[in-house]
């Protein structure tokens, strides 16, 4: 084990994958010279040269395009788009190229190929730079959706996503590069994809998060053990396919949940979970499903005006007291 | 002539072109009896380009294709039979009816594949070229996109990247004169768009897209060029579309002279006239009779295939079970 920030941890993950695997590459706007905005691909053209650690042109449009199509035909792309508010851009690629062609082509081709960004809000990045797109990415079928939480999850679920055939959509947290925290050394260290984590046992309440909400939902259960609230924290980790039965036998354990989400509310993920839990565990519920997510508006820049809107401890906890009340 | 096909390849295109031409006839006439589902978008006349420009690859060369791709796939060496089968939603179709006429594959022959997004498979060709830059072969990738693709943003985006990193990706520009019902004239402040390759650092050249030995040679140096790691090539092959854009096209902006004008320059006829010469009209007509019985008794064994039972595509599942 070692002591790692989130984002050394990702960077340890790609150089071991390219170390193992010749046909994996890189590319992506600011990654090579520069290292990467969040210095997650530091190191990487020295060690891999330049044409497997490639910076780019600003084409969101046809980087994602070409990820889909060199995974098509031999290698294994990672991709990083910078922010998660230029997904619009790459939705062609994923919604109309890498999201069908196993299905419609039967199988022929395989898309062995990870698009790493980042999103969610708080470092004052402002409305084009700060968005959670999760539920746009999740809605897609025939794509993979994740979002570590963790130095050791990033790790871990990164080496998978790279060795996963099909097309992988990894979500990263600009707040999150900078957590340290014990990480695995074993070069075959991997996280599997579509299995969530419960990252704190409890009997009243099951909170269920993405990414950086795991760690307002910890200190929300904190808070809550005063309250005389014991709640269970489960870190979804993958977004789509979604851990179901994690999420079955939390409920039947404690009887409510609370859906926390950094994204929009309408149409969320935070709504897909709560319509999800309620289907599938309608007859453990004592309580309606409550969700904490963005409200339905752009983000602001100013300090205060985006600490209102972002979810955090203290809303989570608000949403837990009135559901098991 | 360097790069000139040889008499057995011109034979083969003009095979090929016949069995496209009748597909496309045989398709317009199951039209009109109702039989085919959904638009079908056929390239009647410019069989010279998707035949030519792809006659000089190898399998292992990637080509993408468009939504009007007939004779792209035959010309990659694609059976006639299942592709038939395929339009008509056939378990026998090469993608088992989940395709379709404008999106089919078939990864054995390098074809991957048809796009019905218009422009998409600019960028689908310069990633397989990226592909196979970094792995260190020497085959090369194959846009074959229209003049309606050539006004998209993610076209400039592609190219760019193309000619910036040299990449083994060669453009041919499928140029018909019009893109949806709109010609290109009211879309394009430039009738030759090749122009534009200048701006990405790859050369270009202008070509009858209706004389298959011109395209094959044409195309042909732009693919050596690539193989030896020289860079992307774009070639601009003047056609014209004589159907419409598609069999739910109602027609009426193409004049009657125009069609007709064109058709006089038919690129099965200058085909035909180019071989007449060396290896006899006869031989031409029985290849022509061949061709022709091929595709008909094609129709007629696809359109008695069964259809595919349906089945979920687990991989695109949102829930994993797990616990």
């Amino acid at each position: 084990m070692s002591l790692m920030r989130y984002a050394e941890a990702l960077n340890a993950a790609l150089r071991e994958e390219m170390q193992r695997d010749p046909s994996v590459f890189i590319f992506g706007e600011d990654i090579g010279r520069y290292g990467g905005v969040f210095k997650v691909t530091r190191g990487l053209m020295e060690e891999f040269g330049e044409s497997r650690v490639r910076d780019t042109p600003i084409s969101e449009q046809a980087l994602t395009a070409m990820a889909v199509t060199a995974a098509m035909s031999g290698t294994r792309p990672i991709l990083e788009i910078m922010y998660a508010d230029f997904i619009p851009l790459t939705l062609d690629a994923l919604v109309n190229q890498a999201s069908i062609y196993d299905y419609i082509w039967k199988g022929q081709v395989a898309m062995p190929f990870v698009l790493r960004t980042q999103g969610g809000g708080g470092a004052g990045a402002g409305a084009q730079h700060s968005k959670a797109l999760d539920a746009m990415l999740a809605h897609i079928p025939g794509i993979k959706v994740v979002a570590p939480a963790t130095p050791a999850d990033a790790k871990g679920m990164l080496k998978s996503a790279i060795r996963d055939q099909q097309p992988v959509v990894f979500l990263e947290h600009k707040l999150l590069y900078n957590m340290r925290a014990e990480v695995p050394d074993d070069a075959d260290f991997l996280v599997p994809l579509g299995k969530a984590a419960t990252v704190r046992e409890g009997e009243h309440v099951s909170i269920f998060a993405t990414s950086r909400m795991v760690h307002e939902s910890l200190k929300a259960a904190e808070a809550l053990e005063k309250d005389g609230i014991s709640a269970e924290v489960v870190d979804l980790r993958s977004l789509r396919p979604l851990d179901v039965g994690t999420i079955r036998a939390s409920v039947a354990k404690t009887n409510h949940a609370v859906a926390v989400n950094e994204g929009w509310r309408f149409c969320g993920y935070a709504s897909e979970l709560s319509a999800t839990i309620m289907e599938l565990c309608f007859d453990d519920l004592d309580a309606p499903v409550a969700r904490v997510t963005l409200p339905d508006m752009a983000i602001p820049y100013s300090e205060p005006l985006e600490m209102a809107v972002l979810p955090n401890a203290d809303k989570i906890r608000d949403a837990v007291l009135k559901t098991v009340a | 002539m360097k790069n000139s096909p040889s008499i057995d390849e011109q034979i083969e295109m003009y095979r090929r072109m016949i069995v496209v031409r009748r597909l496309e006839e045989g398709l317009g006439a199951l039209h009109k009896e109702g039989k085919t589902r959904g638009p079908i978008h056929r390239c009647d006349g410019q069989e010279a380009v998707g035949v030519a420009a792809t006659a000089m690859l190898r399998e292992t060369d990637l080509v993408t294709s468009t939504h009007r791709g007939h004779a792209h796939y035959i010309g990659k060496g694609l059976d006639v039979y299942p592709v038939i089968a395929e339009i008509f939603g056939r378990d026998t179709g090469y993608c088992g009816g989940r395709a379709g006429h404008m999106l089919i594959a078939d990864a054995s022959k390098g074809m991957i594949g048809g796009n019905a997004i218009v422009g998409a498979g600019i960028p689908a060709a310069t990633g397989m070229a990226l592909s196979n830059q970094i792995l260190g072969n020497d085959n090369v990738a194959m846009c074959i996109f229209g003049d309606g693709a050539s006004q998209t943003g993610i076209c400039h985006e592609a190219m760019n990247m193309a000619g910036l990193w040299k990449l083994p990706v060669v453009f041919v520009l499928e140029h018909n004169k019009f893109g949806l019902t709109v010609p290109t004239a009211v879309q394009s402040p430039v009738d030759d768009i090749s122009i534009r390759a200048a701006g990405y650092g790859m050369p270009s050249v202008i070509v009858d897209g209706n004389d298959p030995v011109a395209v094959y040679r044409a195309v042909a140096g732009m693919v050596e060029r690539a193989r030896r790691g020289e860079g992307p090539g774009m070639v601009e092959a003047k056609t014209y579309r004589w159907e419409g854009f598609s069999t739910s096209d109602m027609g009426g902006y193409q004049t009657p002279e125009e069609i007709a004008a064109w058709k006089e320059r038919d690129p099965i006829r200058i085909a035909f006239a180019a071989l007449k010469g060396e290896v006899g009209e006869a031989r031409l007509t029985r290849i022509d009779e061949e061709a022709s019985e091929e595709v008909r008794a094609a129709f007629e064994r696809a359109l008695s295939d069964p259809f595919p039972a349906y089945d979920y595509h687990s991989a695109s599942a949102a829930y994993s079970e797990v616990n």
